[in-house]
């Protein structure tokens, strides 16, 4: 594979990772296999249906899941291994913000106290002074006023909340944070004022974002990089340009002709690839292509052969024994 | 042109709170014919689901619903509650956003099936089971004969929505009112499920009143379309004409607020600030503390009227003209 043009620094790394889960029906292997990187400063996309794994995949970046196999490298650092003590430093490394800004906040303390907690933690400021100073800081540059820290979570908005969990995510000053649906319980005005905040902040203190999310047209737009997942494996990568203009997957075909665009005319003449059925079980994934069971395309062979993330173009991969071919074929009248 | 299926006029709906009444739905108008697609959408709390539960007979017991409903003809509003529930059951099915509210977890999905059709159209067991394998079939569930006597929790999500799809059309309901059916799917069983409704809508000629805040699913579905802010409706009309020109400064910013893969990637465009709370609603038009547009006065103080612009295109609005230039 060749190496990125412009040599960037890695943040954060997996290689190989799996991730199994214990169940009465077998393991689950909600990763199975997955390796990314994530460079300084870009927006790293994860795409993919309920249960592909992705959740997961952010969680093993902050070790709040244990791999199974494969590891995990954080800053440099080999962190698979790390004991829960050492791992509190990694916590400041990598933050993470969660889909459900309500479960996330303690109801009980103010929304200052949660924002204070990484820096009382961490030891980041000394003095209730300095920490409020700081937490006005923070709610400041997502947006908000200073006195909102007085404040409950109950009584702010979905929006609010939200922003709320940014600024205690910027709190420590992570290398990496790791967007998990950040903006999937709010309402569509409210997406786009989140969606803007992100960009802003990255562009203003130069973060670094790997953000989930099953909204294919929210990735493309936040991301200088995404990745489909599919059963516990990604799937295609590639820049948010070539997935969208030529995905080489058929799955990414699939899923991007069934996003609906918010034109009746383009949505009277358009063609969809209707999947059949569900996405397997995690526990007993197909042997051989993961998506043959599903995919319009499916041959004898891809039974047979389980396809790696293979080249189709420079930077853009794909998992496919019929690459690029097989997309055409679907697309072809 | 035909008869309505359902029409609801001036429908409000004012619910009995512990912090005081909140005012759900305010002086509502639609309706929709057979075999077309009303898609009412607008954010969280905006009204949708109220309205419809109101005309339906099915709103809380500490709402007051006051305005005039009628299915097929009949003013349901002085119906005595028996009767509007057998003509509910009889015309209407429901399909809500998160299947298992529907279905009872300890029943096999046959059975489930099975019982609408005894209860509304007085079908023998064995006639209605026979129907439920026919339906189960219908709505795509595969080996349906086999599947019959599986239970919901054996059902993915998706599968699980058939059923209850499958549920709603027994009695072949001149009604499907489905509330947000796809939003907890992924977009490839959304795809399926709309591509279902579609088909079945063409086959049975059912009126279909669709809730959704997903305007690409509407651009999809819906024939004529109601965008709810605070209870009431801000623009209705034609799908094309309100996406097409869309006259009202919230449709034309919620619209502008999806990002467009081949726009680019520049700042979205955004309404400030968040809707407002249904305790304390403010008197004139209560989109004016968002709005970009910001009329005066007089849009603060009163509320704006729906009026037409064009062939059955309303915007509430003091200024529908400049609106309408703004708005480009
Ligand atoms: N702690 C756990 N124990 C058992 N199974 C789990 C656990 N966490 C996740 N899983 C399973 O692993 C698979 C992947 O889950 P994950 O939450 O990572 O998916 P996801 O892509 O984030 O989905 P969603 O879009 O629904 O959030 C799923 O089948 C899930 O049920
Ligand atoms: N049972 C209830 N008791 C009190 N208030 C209610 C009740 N149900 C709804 N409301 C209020 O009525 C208003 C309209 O709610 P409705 O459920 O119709 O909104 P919606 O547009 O369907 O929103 P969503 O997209 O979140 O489903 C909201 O302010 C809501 O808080
Ligand atoms: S390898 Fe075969 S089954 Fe898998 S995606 Fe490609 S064509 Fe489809
Ligand atoms: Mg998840
Ligand atoms: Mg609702």
């Amino acid at each position: 594979m060749s190496a990125p043009r412009t040599p960037a620094e890695v943040v954060a790394e997996l290689n190989d990772l799996t991730v199994w889960f214990p169940s009465p029906a077998g393991m689950v292997r909600a990763v199975d296999g997955v390796s990314l990187q994530v460079r300084r400063g870009e927006t790293l996309g994860l795409v993919g249906e309920s249960g592909s794994g992705k959740s997961t995949t952010g969680l093993a970046l902050l070790r709040l899941v244990d791999p199974t196999s494969g590891s995990v490298r954080v800053a440099g650092q080999d962190v698979t291994r790390w004991s829960r003590r050492r791992l509190r430093a990694l916590r400041r490394r990598v933050a993470m913000v969660f889909q459900d800004p309500q479960a996330s906040l303690d109801p009980r303390r103010t929304i200052g106290a949660s924002i204070a907690e990484p820096l009382v933690v961490h030891r980041l400021s000394d003095g209730r002074a300095a920490r409020r100073r700081r937490v006005e800081e923070l709610l400041d540059m997502v947006g908000l006023r200073g006195d909102l820290a007085d404040r409950h979570p109950h009584e702010l908005s979905g929006g609010q909340r939200q922003r709320v969990g940014i600024a205690r995510a910027l709190a420590g000053e992570p290398d990496l944070i790791v967007l998990d649906e950040p903006i999937a319980s709010l309402d569509l005005s409210v997406q786009a004022q989140i969606m803007n905040l992100l960009r802003r902040l990255q562009r203003d203190l130069g973060l670094t974002y790997l953000f989930i999310a099953h909204d294919l047209a929210a990735v493309e737009h936040m991301s200088d990089r995404m990745a489909v997942m599919y059963l516990g494996r990604i799937v295609e990568s590639g820049t948010p340009a070539q997935i969208w203009r030529e995905p080489a997957h058929p799955y990414t075909a699939a899923l991007l002709s069934a996003v609906p665009v918010a034109d009746p005319q383009v949505e009277r003449e358009r063609r969809r690839i209707i999947l059949s059925g569900d996405i397997p079980s995690p526990v007993d994934p197909p042997a051989g292509c993961r998506f043959r069971t599903r995919c319009p395309q499916a041959r004898p062979e891809c039974a047979e052969t389980d396809p790696v993330l293979a080249e189709v173009d420079p930077d853009h991969r794909a998992a496919c024994l019929f690459a690029g071919a097989a997309v055409r074929a679907m697309r072809s009248p | 042109m035909s008869e309505h299926v359902l029409a609801i006029e001036d429908l409000t709906v004012t619910i009995g709170t512990r912090r005081g009444p909140a005012r759900a739905v305010a002086g509502v108008d639609w309706s929709v014919r057979p075999g077309e697609t009303l898609a009412l959408v607008g954010e969280s709390g905006s009204g949708k689901s109220m309205s419809v539960l109101a005309a339906t007979g099915l709103a809380p017991r500490s709402a007051r619903v006051t305005g005039r409903v009628r299915l097929l003809g009949t003013e349901l509003t002085e119906l005595p509650e028996a009767r509007r529930r057998r003509l509910r059951g009889r015309h209407v099915g429901f399909v809500f956003q998160d299947p298992m509210t529907s279905l009872n977890p300890v029943l096999t999905v046959g059975r489930q099936v099975a019982e609408a059709g005894e209860e509304h159209l007085g079908l023998t067991r064995r006639a209605a089971r026979s129907r439920a394998v026919e339906l189960l079939d219908l709505v795509g569930i595969p080996s349906a004969a086999q599947r019959v006597d599986a239970y919901p929790h054996q059902f993915s999500g998706g599968m699980r929505q058939r059923v209850v799809i499958a549920m709603a059309l027994i009695c072949e309901p001149d009604l499907l009112i489905a509330d947000e059916p796809t939003t907890a799917l992924d977009v490839t069983t959304q795809a399926q499920i709309v591509e279902l409704v579609a088909d079945l809508q063409r086959r049975l000629g059912t009126a279909v009143v669709w809730i959704t805040h997903d305007l690409g699913v509407v651009a999809g579905i819906a024939d004529t379309v109601a965008v709810m802010y605070a209870g009431r409706i801000l623009e209705q009309g034609p799908v094309d004409a309100v996406f097409g020109a869309p006259s009202h400064p919230y449709t034309s910013a919620l619209l502008a607020a999806r990002p467009d893969p081949a726009a680019g990637g520049g700042d979205l465009v955004t309404i400030a600030g968040a809707p407002p709370n249904p305790l304390d609603l403010p008197p004139g038009c209560a989109f004016w503390p968002r709005c970009p547009v910001r009329g005066d006065a007089r849009c603060e103080h009163e509320l704006p009227p729906l009026v037409p612009v064009s062939a059955g295109h309303q915007v509430r609005t003091f200024y529908p003209r400049r609106v309408d230039e703004e708005a480009q």
